[in-house]
């Protein structure tokens, strides 16, 4: 692929915050008209690396380009091709939400009409023309987003950077949002989205990036990187916890070849389940008779995308949870 | 390099006029935000009132012996001190709404780096007309009379209002540069309250020792009492005037570019 399909091309961004290097030689490469996603742990650098691409933050070291123009040389340029949303979302609270997509029009230089025109066509899309006349600290947190979301479209941007889109959102929601992203990206945008879950980026991402500590330790397609780390895990909890260790052996026979089931142990999971990595749902096929054969009934039985956890333990050989020792 | 997503934003007229509609925009917004929260205008109604009660009537005899004589006296001075204070709190809504992250949007966008803090200095002349408006009103149910003349009165809140959007920015620069907006209250009272009580708002400079004297002398807040004094009450104009414009001046000369640079310093 040439230089010319390239919407952002980032190479070795540098950026330091007292006795912390956000970025640490950061390359980030986006096709025209596709989803990147980035994805990395709280802290890893993601944040950072959004606001030096939406000219919010001037970093160390390291050249950017966003829509073919310098980042560095010239944000104004930039600002009029891009639209941000970010982790927070950052809509004004004592505006009703018309008001605030009308300012951001007249702020991009849209007539009082046009700017009125554009709002009302954004908050339908949105869901939101009920809500349209109330002040924004009424609305919900997904109005609040979806908000957000709007007000940084205004301008039809060719190049949509979003900060965590869903974090926080209930699983609806967020797939709400999700439509939301598919939609700019058959209208022609090309759309930067960090998150924290592998299952997001899956869905969305052409190409997903992995960052740790202000480096970039894996650019891949998902289903690449899904390769790379194991693809889907086979998760059962038995209702009764004493059958656990039948729950890990009859999980054995089912586990993709090389692979092995083991109890959960991951950070954040309630103890008393126990998964392994499979090749196919065929592993659910051949795991439901033998649990009914030997009689053990389960609460919880699920194929899963790696976490965030095991998708680092994977790429790096260490959890996250060692980490933090 | 044209896709299906054209960019529906265009550059429309040169720089400066816009940043003027873009202040315009961002001062339309500020002042949206002081109609729906009345409660924050308690500082440029209700308190400059107390202050001219309080002196008045608890200290306007043991000063100056006659009350109605002191609220000639005192009036013009509320203004100046009004003003000053009034431009507290533009600083501690700036820092409230870089906190709450409202300004990236703005940054996000195409505009100049000043378009939103000159917008909200703009917003705030709602907020300085109505201390002056107060004030003269309130005054004169208790007593207060102009006895200048029309012109000259309104020449005296014109000043008042010039003098309070140019003082504010140094609010608006210790907004950008401090970490929370109460601490934003903290530091401006400490350069307020010397400089509006180490003046001639209360008292009669004689009547102060030398050293303070030479403070005063030197205050920007002096001129601005004696000319709001001179329009509203009489006596000499011109020497204030002129002495107020050139720190009005010195003051926008100062605090714009610094404030501008904590602005875009501010990550």
């Amino acid at each position: 692929m040439g230089t010319e399909d390239l919407v952002v091309r980032a190479e070795g961004l540098r950026k330091r915050f007292g006795s912390t290097q956000a970025l640490d030689g950061v390359d980030l490469r986006m096709r025209r008209g596709t989803v990147l996603g980035v994805l990395g742990p709280n802290g890893a650098g993601k944040t950072t690396a959004v606001r030096v691409l939406a000219t919010l933050l001037k970093p160390d070291e390291g050249t950017a380009f966003v829509a073919g123009v310098d980042v560095l040389k010239n944000p104004q340029e930039v600002r009029r091709k891009v639209g941000l949303t970010g982790q927070y979302a950052s809509v004004d609270e004592d505006l009703t939400g018309v008001q605030n997509l009308v300012l951001i029009g007249r702020l991009l230089d849209l007539s009082g009409r046009d700017a009125r025109r554009r709002a009302d066509e954004l908050l339908a899309w949105f869901d939101l023309t009920e809500a349209a006349q109330r002040p924004a600290k009424t609305y919900s947190g997904g109005m609040r987003r979806r908000l957000d979301l709007a007000a940084s479209l205004v301008g039809r941007p060719e190049v949509i950077f979003l900060d965590e889109p869903t974090t926080g959102l209930d699983p609806a929601k967020r797939e709400d949002m999700w439509g939301v992203v598919r939609t700019q990206v058959a209208s022609g945008a090309s759309v930067l989205l960090t998150t924290q879950y592998l299952e997001e980026a899956d869905a969305l991402a052409d190409e997903i990036v992995v960052v740790d500590h202000g480096r970039v330790i894996a650019h891949d397609t998902p289903d690449g990187l899904k390769r790379k780390v194991g693809g889907q895990t086979l998760r059962v909890r038995p209702a009764d916890p004493n059958r656990l260790p039948d729950v890990v052996r009859l999980l054995d026979l089912v586990a993709a070849p090389g692979t092995s089931a083991s109890q959960d142990q991951t950070a954040g999971s309630r103890p008393g389940a126990a998964s392994a990595p499979v090749a196919s749902d065929e592993a659910l096929d051949k795991l439901i008779p033998a649990l009914r054969g030997e009689g053990v009934e389960v609460t919880e039985l699920a194929l899963h995308l790696p976490s965030l956890d095991e998708v680092f333990h994977a790429l790096t050989g260490r959890t996250k949870a060692e980490e933090l020792v | 390099m044209t896709t299906m997503a054209q960019p529906l934003a265009r550059p429309a007229g040169a720089g400066f006029t816009r940043t003027i509609r873009h202040s315009a925009a961002l001062a339309k917004r500020s002042l949206i935000k002081t109609i729906r929260t009345p409660e924050a205008l308690i500082d440029v109604t209700i308190q400059p009132v107390i202050f001219l009660l309080l002196f008045t009537y608890l200290f306007g005899g043991a000063i100056a012996g006659d009350r109605g004589d002191y609220l000639q006296f005192l009036l013009p001075g509320m203004l100046a001190q009004s003003l000053a204070m009034g431009g507290v709190a533009l600083g501690q809504n700036l820092n409230a709404d870089i906190e709450k992250g409202v300004f990236d949007r703005f940054r996000s966008l195409p505009i100049s780096r000043a378009a939103p803090l000159v917008g909200a200095v703009l917003a705030d002349v709602v907020r300085y007309l109505s201390v002056c408006v107060v004030l003269l009103l309130f005054g004169t149910i208790m007593g207060f009379r102009v006895e200048t003349g029309f012109w000259p009165a309104v020449a005296a809140v014109a000043l008042s209002i010039g003098f309070g959007l140019c003082f504010c920015w140094i609010s608006v620069w210790v907004g950008m540069m401090v970490r929370t907006s109460g601490a934003v209250q903290g530091v401006m009272f400490l350069l307020v309250l010397p400089l509006t009580f180490g003046s001639p708002v209360f008292v009669a400079t004689e009547t102060l020792p030398g050293w303070l004297q030479a403070f005063v002398s030197v205050n920007p807040i002096t001129p601005l009492v004696k000319a709001i004094r001179g329009l509203l009450i009489g006596g000499p104009v011109a020497g204030p005037l002129a002495t107020t414009l050139a720190f009005m001046a010195g003051l926008l000369v100062i605090f714009v570019p610094l404030a501008l640079r904590a602005y875009s310093r501010r990550a």
